[in-house]
């Protein structure tokens, strides 16, 4: 158990630099409790993976981290035989029976372990990131389901690998593909949305520290109010941080539509979205 | 922990849930039970991320979730206790936490509000409490001026963000006004059976909305899931496609080459793939009865375009028009799509009604050579003619031309060849579907497009 309550989790997540909402408390808590992987769902740039690097650092364990892209397979997720390794054993000992260099060549030795594995070997604590498992192909989904659930990896030469210590699992996705709802159903769900005013103005105040309070909090305004438009690609949290060190770095005191349409390509990231925002902002009433 | 109360509640809630459609299994119950019991009862808020995180699949069930969680597990029982001074007292309180953004200051002012203004009816067997005519009696659109004033006046009213405040105070209205029913909801419930109120009283999931039904928000964030929906079928497509092209085993060249072995098929030959590119025809119905329909299909299927080296849309009232070039990828305003092909395009005649016999022999008339042996025709329409010549000619000569001819229909199936609908006829010639709400399309989308 690495937590003793939901506010014990908050208190120390906070002391990484990773601000937690109730949700993300409760949610991070419960995993521990109840050995159960967490899957992390929401848009770009909310801190999906910064909070299993939070945790890590938390539970002063080791970051595991698989990532996933298209075409991903068993030997890159789970373990691989040391095929070179492999045959310089063989020529090495010319004279020994083929049985005795059977079993040696398929022993530990020779065993390439990749993410999965390392994961679930050893004593030591460990958190295992599956990051953008959309990404992956379903497939891989099957392969996850016997590690998620049991913690163990059959590997067919040496048996099954069950785990000693269970690492505390964080699976993230973009949700661009459906996750199979088998896959879903081994973990807990945790749905990380944009964060409410009084939080984002707390992350910006932590991260951004130099930047004054009440610029920090119109900031927070402002991107909240772009939030709520109708636009291609909302500003996430990472924008919001990136958008009050660009302010910082002019120098900016207050906001005012000269700085503001100036710095708008830092939150947006399409054209439209910009000409849309400055024309709700007023920004040409200048 | 779990007292045989809170297991039985537990259970309910789950029932009611899955009355929604959320496929819940006994795992998740018992999950959901234990994280119930190292959690506590003690903190409310923490008890529903709990069990939003063990019952829950995904962020779309959350907005069923959370009023049925308020159903099972309210926030208190009975009447509030503070007794309510007045309508005029209320208000200035509202007004007051809405400036200050207190949210659990809004939330007792709404059980007071609810408590003082909502109640209605006398007699044990008829009385409620309604939530509509709790706002009429606070109207808390009012006091926008107000709150603006107060926030004004402490904030200094200048600067940059000043300008954001008015759809702030909309918003923390909207916060209110939600508050309220919420309320007004868990007040019935005291009264009413619980069960039966959560599966009719909560708002189902925007994906099972039926399009016929839906209102204007509604649609608006059924229109906000186009792009997810498309890009997950767009993956889905994709990934078909890799399959396909692993392809099958060609029998005859198989056994032809199997000659020079002796007759033993050594070598099996794949069947080559031959490059396909599908091309598709929709054509929309977008009369007032079914817009809301036609302008999701057609947002859902031009977000798909990258799929398809054609894509062409034709829309029609009474009379038809090609509507492609409004549907410039990325650019399309959603809100004001259906808005748009109505003004700029010609759809209607004389009248303003629907009249298909008249659009569809249009269509084959004048854009006959928009259909091919290689395309796929979509129709998306209730295939109600107002009484006119179903005109089945046009449809027959079309579905001869074309690949695959699909029909959409938003109406129930029961509802097919009542009153003055030629569904029934239609079906006849070309495959009708019932599509109702954006789960439906999507499995039929992803089914029926050609690969």
């Amino acid at each position: 158990m690495l937590f003793t309550s939901v506010d014990d989790v908050s208190a120390r997540l906070a002391e990484t630099g990773y601000l937690a909402s109730p949700a993300v408390a409760t949610t991070v808590f419960l995993a521990d409790r109840l050995g159960k992987p967490l899957l992390v769902e929401g848009p770009a740039g909310v801190g999906k993976t910064e909070l299993a690097k939070a945790v890590a650092e938390v539970a002063d364990a080791r970051l595991v981290r698989l990532q996933c892209y298209e075409g991903v397979d068993e030997s890159r997720a789970l373990y691989e035989w040391n095929h070179a390794k492999q045959l310089l054993r063989i020529s090495a000992g010319r004279d020994e029976t083929w049985d005795e260099t059977r079993t040696d060549i398929f022993s530990e030795d020779f065993l390439l372990p990749r993410p999965l594995l390392t994961a679930i070997r050893g004593d030591d604590p460990k958190v295992l990131l599956i990051d953008e498992t959309d990404k992956a192909d379903v497939e891989v989904e099957g392969l996850l389901l016997e590690v998620l659930s049991d913690f163990q990896i059959t590997v067919p030469e040496l048996g099954t690998v069950t785990a000693t210590r269970r690492p505390f699992v964080v699976l993230t996705s973009n949700a661009s593909r459906e996750l199979s709802e088998a896959l879903r159903r081994r973990c807990l769900f945790l749905h990380i949305g944009f964060p409410e005013e009084e939080l984002e103005r707390r992350i910006v105040r932590l991260k951004v520290p130099a930047l004054d309070e009440t610029l920090a909090a119109s900031v927070v305004r402002v991107v909240g109010a772009l939030r709520a438009m109708d636009l291609r690609k909302v500003p996430s949290v990472a924008e919001t941080i990136d958008w009050a060190r660009t302010l910082l770095a002019l120098g900016a005191d207050t906001l005012d539509e000269t700085v503001v349409r100036d710095t708008l390509g830092v939150l947006l990231k399409h054209q439209d979205d910009v000409l849309k925002a400055a024309a709700k902002l007023d920004l040409d009433a200048v | 922990m779990t007292a045989p109360g809170v297991a039985e509640r537990l259970t309910s809630l789950v029932g009611a849930l899955r009355a929604h459609g959320m496929r819940i299994g006994t795992g998740e119950t018992v999950d959901a039970a234990q994280a119930m019991a190292e959690l506590g009862l003690a903190d409310r808020e923490l008890l529903r991320e709990g069990l939003a995180a063990t019952l829950l699949h995904g962020p779309a069930q959350r907005q069923v979730f959370d009023p049925v969680f308020d159903l099972y597990f309210p926030r208190g029982v009975g009447a509030p206790e503070t007794e309510s001074a007045g309508r005029e007292d209320l208000r200035d309180r509202l007004a007051a936490a809405l400036a200050a953004q207190d949210l659990a200051l809004m939330g007792q002012l709404a059980a007071e509000a609810v408590d003082g203004f909502g109640g209605y009816g006398t007699s044990p067997e008829s009385d409620g409490w309604s939530s509509y005519q709790t706002l009429e009696r606070i109207r808390p659109q009012t006091l926008f001026a107000r709150v603006r004033d107060n926030v004004r006046t402490r904030d200094g009213g200048s600067g940059f963000a000043d300008r954001l405040l008015d759809d702030e105070i909309r918003r923390r209205i909207e916060t209110f006004r939600r508050l309220v029913a919420a309320e007004a909801r868990r007040r019935v419930a005291e009264r009413r059976d619980r069960d039966e109120l959560a599966r009719r009283a909560v708002a189902p999931t925007a994906d099972r909305v039926d399009f016929l039904y839906a209102g204007k928000d509604r649609l608006a964030e059924l229109r906000r899931t186009v792009q997810p929906l498309a890009r997950k079928l767009a993956t889905r497509l994709a990934a078909r496609r890799r399959r396909a092209a692993r392809g099958s085993i060609d029998l005859r060249r198989t056994l032809r080459g199997s000659l020079s072995t002796g007759g033993v098929p050594m070598k099996p030959v794949l069947r080559r793939r031959r490059p396909v590119r599908p091309e598709l025809v929709l054509l929309c119905d977008v009369s007032g009865s079914v817009s809301g329909f036609s302008d999701f299909t057609m947002l859902l299927v031009q977000a798909l375009h990258d799929q398809f080296s054609k894509v062409r849309t034709f829309a029609f009232v009474n009379r038809i028009d090609e509507v492609t070039g409004f549907l410039v990828h990325g650019t399309a305003d959603p809100e004001g799509l259906g808005a748009h092909i109505r003004t700029r395009a010609t759809l209607t005649g004389w009248h303003e009604s629907s009249d298909y016999g008249v659009a569809l022999g249009e269509f084959a008339e004048r854009y006959g050579d928009a259909v091919g042996p290689r395309t796929t025709v979509f129709v998306l329409g209730d295939a109600r003619t107002n009484m006119s010549d179903p005109n089945l000619a046009a449809v027959r000569q079309v579905a001869q031309r074309a690949r695959r001819v699909y029909w959409l229909n938003p109406e129930p199936r029961t509802q097919w060849g009542t009153g003055d609908s030629a569904a029934l006829d239609y079906a006849g010639l070309v495959e009708m579907h019932e599509c109702r709400n954006a789960r439906q399309l999507g499995a039929l989308v992803a089914r029926l497009l050609p690969v």
